[in-house]
């Protein structure tokens, strides 16, 4: 049996589920899975024969078999040790399926609707329904078809026009320890008005046992003047599969900020995409990801300059230890008429082993004449001169690598403004720094200081 | 306490330091001075460390210890510290890791456990206000941006908090202006007691007017060719330094 078969009976199983329970759906949303899933069947899983996955090979997920996730059931306590801890507008979702004891939706201010997927297209479905897959289709890439033709869950944010939410919305994602692995096919959908603002968190995190597969599609639209600040935190647990694109159409004067920081998961594939529809609209792109072991993180990241005076700015930080392997791919493309943009990028690699590869490329198109555009990508590893500074110091030569190594990701953390986010991947990052290199009673002693004395204020 | 012995120094092959020798006791001030490529910098970057220079003969020895088969974090846990010319600046890296990084080192390395937070912060702060910098600069990254003033005001800063037994001063007066060479000059002064002792390697007799030394060394073509007391240096700044070149050549 073909991997892609295998999938599609899972479907078949569930589609034969909800008949028996009397869950039937629209027959329009219907009539859409059959043809993602006919979709997938065709296109089956991507190879390494695909330019956009040559360096990822999938086969380990194809091979897999995923079960469907039954429940929800997760320990308050051990959920609470995994939250970001924060006060927040927030939405649990348990092996992809919505947990409401572990949301918690009270702080929601007027104008924002936040809701699980099911919910909303409960509510209305056309609405619902209909915005899904406009800005992701079932072209866009194998998974994305996949994705369509599972879609049950997921998180659909709205905010009227000037809705300012203080709050971030986090998007919590858990992956359990299951007997059996399961599968996932989250969808994010985000609908931001005129001039609102938002800062929206997905969450990627689980038991350290678990290995399941996630393959989440979100969009998000931002109307004119919109503010929406998105955090991708990854810390999946290290057997899991996770697959995501975000798609973000922008309108006149929007200003999208992504922070896309990735330190779990064994097999990784995010894909960013941004449309720059309309005069005034930016693009900001900052990433960290952090692979160790045999872990295998691939970022692949589009900027459309469909219009004039619009701007992109990207800046990536990848670190990779052991074995492991990274893939940064920045495409920028600027239409023709496309007059008066800047797009900027920059990707810098450090190498923590003789045995850890990136394979970093970034790609302009420019058909505009009139633009500021410039791209850069380094790879290497630490400077010598800094650890000699420091071993000066008596700071012994494991510790001022490692030092050395947090402050590489610091360039893109420093950006980070939800402090509880900065703490926690600075805190990771010590953490996942090899025996050698450890640092986290360090960092947590010095992060602690920051509170206890207010230093952090000044 | 350090005694550097007939010491023969080379970089890229080119002999530096020709046959150098020093004793330095606790509690004694010494000032190396000398012309342009004398090798004064030289000597404090070999007893620090680094790794360009290449020993072909002679010794260092630091409280019985041999110097040169030391790592270079361990010089510094013993009290060996070098203030560097043109500190490195190291992005990224928040001066509160580095001075609690390198305190820790050290106690470790005396076996001792680490200094408890609150105690910590105390001691820095202390220090801080004593080298007139504002609290806010612990979060910054060493040296990242810093003027040259600053930048020298945090290498002392470093050894207010490490206490060294030998603080070594590579020019540090270079770059800074009269308010600010008081500052360091009152940081280095408060290191001073009888358990420790100074090594500073200047170009200016301006320097001493600040920081009294005990002894002055004449440092020519790679060896010490004449030591007095500070009177030395006044008249290495009436004179020049030609006539000891002379002198020592007779």
């Amino acid at each position: 049996m073909s991997g892609a078969q295998t999938f599609l009976n899972r479907l078949e199983e569930r589609v034969s589920e909800r008949q028996a329970a009397s869950l039937p759906e629209p027959t329009w949303i219907v009539a859409r899975r059959q043809a993602a899933a006919a979709r997938f069947e065709a296109l089956g899983f991507p190879t390494r024969r695909d330019e956009a996955w040559k360096y990822t090979d999938v086969r380990r997920i194809g091979e897999g078999d995923f079960a469907l996730a039954r429940d929800a059931a997760f320990s308050k306590a051990a959920a609470a040790a995994l939250t970001l801890p924060i006060e927040a507008i927030r939405l649990t979702f348990v092996d992809g399926l919505f947990s409401a004891e572990l949301s918690d939706l009270s702080a929601l201010p007027s104008g924002a609707s936040v809701e699980p997927l099911s919910q909303a297209l409960a509510d209305n479905h056309e609405a619902v329904g209909g915005a899904l897959g406009r800005l992701t289709g079932v072209e866009f890439s194998p998974f994305s078809a996949l994705n369509t033709a599972f879609t049950e869950e997921g998180a659909v944010i709205r905010l009227a026009p000037g809705t300012v939410v203080e709050l971030p919305i986090v998007l919590q994602f858990l992956s359990r320890a299951n007997d059996a692995a399961v599968m996932s096919h989250p969808r994010v959908l985000v609908q931001a008005g005129a001039r609102s603002q938002a800062t929206v968190v997905e969450h990627y995190v689980g038991e350290a046992d678990a290995a399941n597969f996630t393959n989440v599609v979100g969009e998000i639209l931002l109307e004119r003047g919109a503010i929406l600040n998105h955090y991708k935190l990854q810390e999946a647990p290290l057997g899991d599969f996770h697959i995501a694109s975000l798609h973000v159409d922008q309108g006149r004067d929007s200003r999208f900020t992504s922070f896309n920081i990735n330190l779990g998961g064994a097999l990784v594939r995010n894909d960013l995409v941004s449309d720059l529809n309309a005069q005034g609209a930016e693009a900001s792109y900052l990433g960290l990801f952090f692979a160790q072991g045999r872990q295998h993180v691939d970022n692949h990241t589009l900027v459309n300059h469909n219009a004039p005076t619009t701007f992109s700015n990207e800046n990536y930080k990848g670190i990779l230890g052991d074995r492991a392997r990274g893939v940064f791919n920045g495409k920028v493309i600027v239409k023709r008429d496309s007059q008066k943009i800047e797009a900027y990028q920059s990707n810098a690699n450090l190498l923590l082993s003789d045995r850890a590869e990136i394979d970093a490329k970034p790609e302009l198109e420019i058909y505009a004449d009139d633009v500021k555009c410039s791209h850069g990508t380094t790879t290497g590893q630490l400077d010598e001169k800094a650890v000699f500074a420091l071993r000066t110091r008596g700071i012994n030569e494991q510790t001022a690598r490692g030092l050395l190594t947090l402050a590489f990701a610091g360039e893109v953390m420093e950006q980070v403004t939800v402090d509880a986010i900065a703490e926690r991947v600075e805190r990771t990052v010590a953490g996942k720094l090899p025996e050698r290199f450890n640092l986290t009673e360090l960092v947590d002693a010095s992060l602690n200081e920051v509170h206890d004395t207010g230093l952090g204020e000044e | 306490m350090l005694e550097v012995k007939d010491l023969h120094v080379t970089v890229e092959g080119k002999e530096i330091l020709k046959g150098l020798s020093l004793t330095v006791n606790p509690g004694e001030v010494h000032a190396i001075m000398g012309p342009n490529g004398a090798g004064k910098s030289t000597l404090s970057a070999v007893i620090a460390g680094n790794e360009g220079y290449e020993v072909t003969s002679g010794s260092i020895t630091f409280e019985g210890q041999d110097v040169l088969e030391m790592e270079i974090e361990e010089r510094a846990q013993a009290g060996l510290l070098l203030g560097f010319q043109y500190p490195v600046e190291i992005p990224g890296v928040k001066n509160v890791y580095l001075l609690k990084a390198a305190l820790n080192a050290q106690r470790a390395a005396r076996g001792e456990g680490e200094m408890p937070a609150p105690e910590f912060m105390k001691l820095v702060r202390e220090k801080l206000a004593y080298m007139k910098m504002d609290p806010s600069f612990l979060q910054r990254a060493v040296n990242e941006g810093f003027s040259g003033g600053e930048k020298k005001r945090n290498e002392i800063l470093q050894m207010l908090v490490l206490q060294p037994k030998l603080a070594m001063l590579d020019e540090i007066d270079s770059g800074l202006d009269i308010d600010a060479m008081k500052v360091v000059a009152e940081g280095v002064n408060s290191l001073r007691d009888s358990e420790r002792a100074i090594l500073m390697v200047t170009h200016y007799q301006r320097l001493l007017d600040y920081i009294e030394p005990d002894y002055v060394h004449v440092l020519v073509d790679g060896r010490i060719v004449k030591s007095g007391d500070k009177t030395l240096a006044l008249e290495l700044e009436s004179r020049g330094y030609e006539w000891v070149t002379e002198e020592s050549a007779a």
